[in-house]
């Protein structure tokens, strides 16, 4: 039986797709870096800026993974650490100073774990922005642009509008971490895609995103298909969210989170609250 | 197994007996199964009864042995005061996981409860709060769609009720089994504590053993106050998959509630004997004057 789940896995980690800083470029000619997250160091995990669409300016928070070794190893794979997380937020919070749309880009396998990590508070940096970014009166946009990975991913992920290219994948953790707690094997990672649910269809159905971007060939072959579309999104999206009276925002984005999830609730009939 | 012992026992006597030619005046000691513990830390034997009046704590090294959210919510509240909300919801399988039933049912055999998290409305000293309690005896305390649900609905109700709110976590996380939708739950429980804070509430977070992953990185975190348990393991990532990513052994005392406390993570570091007083001084502390119930 075809792994179409497996397929989308290989895809969104193919080595020519485009990474944030590639798609940044395509879509904001006049970006600007800003670095920094004011307490401790520049994670360049995550780089953060400014850039005009349409005559919009856009505060942009990206997750960059790096395109040859050394730009990897520079960007650390795009994991995060907490100055990350920070530096986003404070980036956030500046936008919602000068009334600015935010744009999230994701494309992480994950949060970094590791020792300077834990004694930064990588959980306390993430569980922030959770809540902080509920709070943000200006309109966020979120793009999965190839891997979403766990709260790694949700930590620049909570917005208004969720978008997933097609090819992408967003899941609690990746199918290789998976696979080693379900299956004690970290090979057995396709058995584990086939089972998780981490496509764009997959989880436009249980209404974790609003919308899927097509990507034609693939981003891999012909990223100037998929940047378009995605440029139409982002205009559109902006136009419709940056009208709304802030107060109606967040009630909007709240509601939102609020129905995500299925549970049951004896007596009654499983409540589809994602439906 | 009983039988099997009295029967090896006789047939030594038999034996000692009949081949050696010596009698024995060997009583039989009937020692039923469970009545000593075996401490996870420094290994002394525990007489049990003994073991459940301290606390739950070895009395020879202090650790702090896992308990239950029953018998957490007997340590901490006043007697009779707790009055359980959302107490029937349960969680479904919307991804089709093999083996989640089965894990379902064994996590609710060994908690008694239909889900991961115990909440209400209690008091402390006549103080009245929200509180909830997560267990790890069900499924590691991991936070699926309905404990994501029942925190949230904790939250709001304290917000609705203006009541001071209390968590202890004691998770492995979110809820592999549920996916996408368990990491969401991070963000919806979140999401409630903004508004809890626009109320200008009391939010203390109690982070026992052991508390990680996404309730970590979510609610957990969030307390106005971070209390960590005495003898906990709290932090992000596992232990494990850091080790596999830097190749490198893990300072002593790595992720332990005296690691979180000295970088800055939490603001007290409590004894499970001193939380219920602890809990009471704070909540004293933030009741408005003229309030005094």
């Amino acid at each position: 039986m075809e792994n179409l789940a497996w397929e989308k896995v290989k895809l969104a980690r193919h080595p020519k797709r485009p990474t944030a800083i590639k798609l940044i470029k395509a879509l904001f000619s006049d970006f600007i870096e800003l670095h920094g997250d004011r307490l401790f160091a520049d994670d360049k995990a995550i780089i953060g800026g400014l850039g005009t669409l349409n005559g919009v300016t856009y505060t942009i928070i990206a997750e960059e993974k790096g395109t040859d070794t050394e730009d990897k190893i520079k960007h650390n794979f795009g994991m995060p650490h907490p100055e990350g997380y920070r530096k986003a937020l404070r980036l956030m919070k500046q936008a919602e100073k000068f009334s600015r749309p935010i744009l999230c880009i994701i494309d992480t396998p994950g949060a970094y774990p590791g020792i300077g990590a834990e004694e930064r508070g990588q959980a306390s940096a993430i569980a922030t922005n959770l809540k902080e970014m509920m709070g943000l009166k200006t309109p966020i946009i979120v793009i999965v642009l190839s891997e979403g990975g766990s709260g790694g991913a949700l930590a620049i992920g909570v917005g208004d509008a969720v978008y997933m290219f097609e090819n992408s994948i967003y899941a609690i953790l990746s199918p290789e971490g998976y696979a080693s707690i379900i299956y004690k094997d970290s090979q057995k990672a396709d058995v584990a895609a086939a089972l998780m649910k981490l496509t764009a269809d997959d989880l436009l159905q249980f209404q974790v995103i609003d919308d899927i971007i097509k990507e034609d060939e693939g981003l891999h072959i012909n990223p100037d298909f998929g940047f378009d579309q995605l440029k139409k999104l982002i205009v559109k999206t902006t136009k419709k969210l940056i009208h709304e009276k802030p107060d109606k925002l967040l009630k909007l984005r709240y509601e939102k989170y609020r129905r995500m999830g299925t549970y049951i609730e004896q007596g009654e009939q499983e409540n589809e609250s994602t439906t | 197994m009983n039988d099997f012992l009295t029967e090896r026992k006789k047939k030594l006597e038999d034996f000692k007996r009949n081949v050696r030619k010596k009698a024995t005046n060997y009583e039989p000691l009937d020692i039923p199964d469970g009545i000593f513990v075996k401490c996870d830390q420094c290994g002394a034997a525990i007489y049990e009864k003994a073991l459940i009046t301290n606390h739950h704590i070895c009395p020879y090294c202090d650790f702090h042995f896992r308990i239950g959210a029953k018998s957490r919510l007997e340590m901490i509240v006043d007697e009779g005061s707790f009055i359980e909300i959302d107490k029937m919801m349960t969680s479904s399988n919307p991804l089709n996981m093999p083996d989640y039933e089965e894990k379902l049912a064994i996590g609710k055999k060994l908690s008694h409860m239909e889900e991961a998290f115990l909440s209400g409305t209690a008091s402390i000293v006549k103080i009245p709060c929200a509180i909830g309690i997560l267990d790890s005896q069900f499924m590691m305390g991991s936070m699926g769609s309905a404990v994501g649900e029942k925190v949230t609905r904790l939250i709001e109700h304290a917000t609705k009720e203006k009541l001071p709110l209390i968590i202890f976590s004691a998770s492995g996380g979110a809820r592999m089994q549920e996916g996408i939708l368990s990491l969401m739950q991070m963000s919806k429980t979140s999401a409630a504590l903004h508004y809890f804070d626009m109320a200008k509430l009391l939010y203390i977070s109690v982070m026992t053993n052991p508390t990680t992953g996404g309730v970590a990185a979510s609610f957990a975190s969030l307390g106005d106050i971070n209390i960590a348990e005495h003898s906990s393991l709290i932090g992000f990532a596992g232990a494990r998959v850091i080790k596999q990513t830097i190749r490198q052994d893990l300072p002593e005392g790595f992720q332990t509630d005296q690691f979180q406390l000295d970088h800055g993570m939490v603001d007290l570091v409590v004894h499970r004997k001193d939380l219920r007083k602890t809990l009471y001084k704070l909540l004293s502390l933030h009741q408005k004057e003229g309030s005094e119930s």
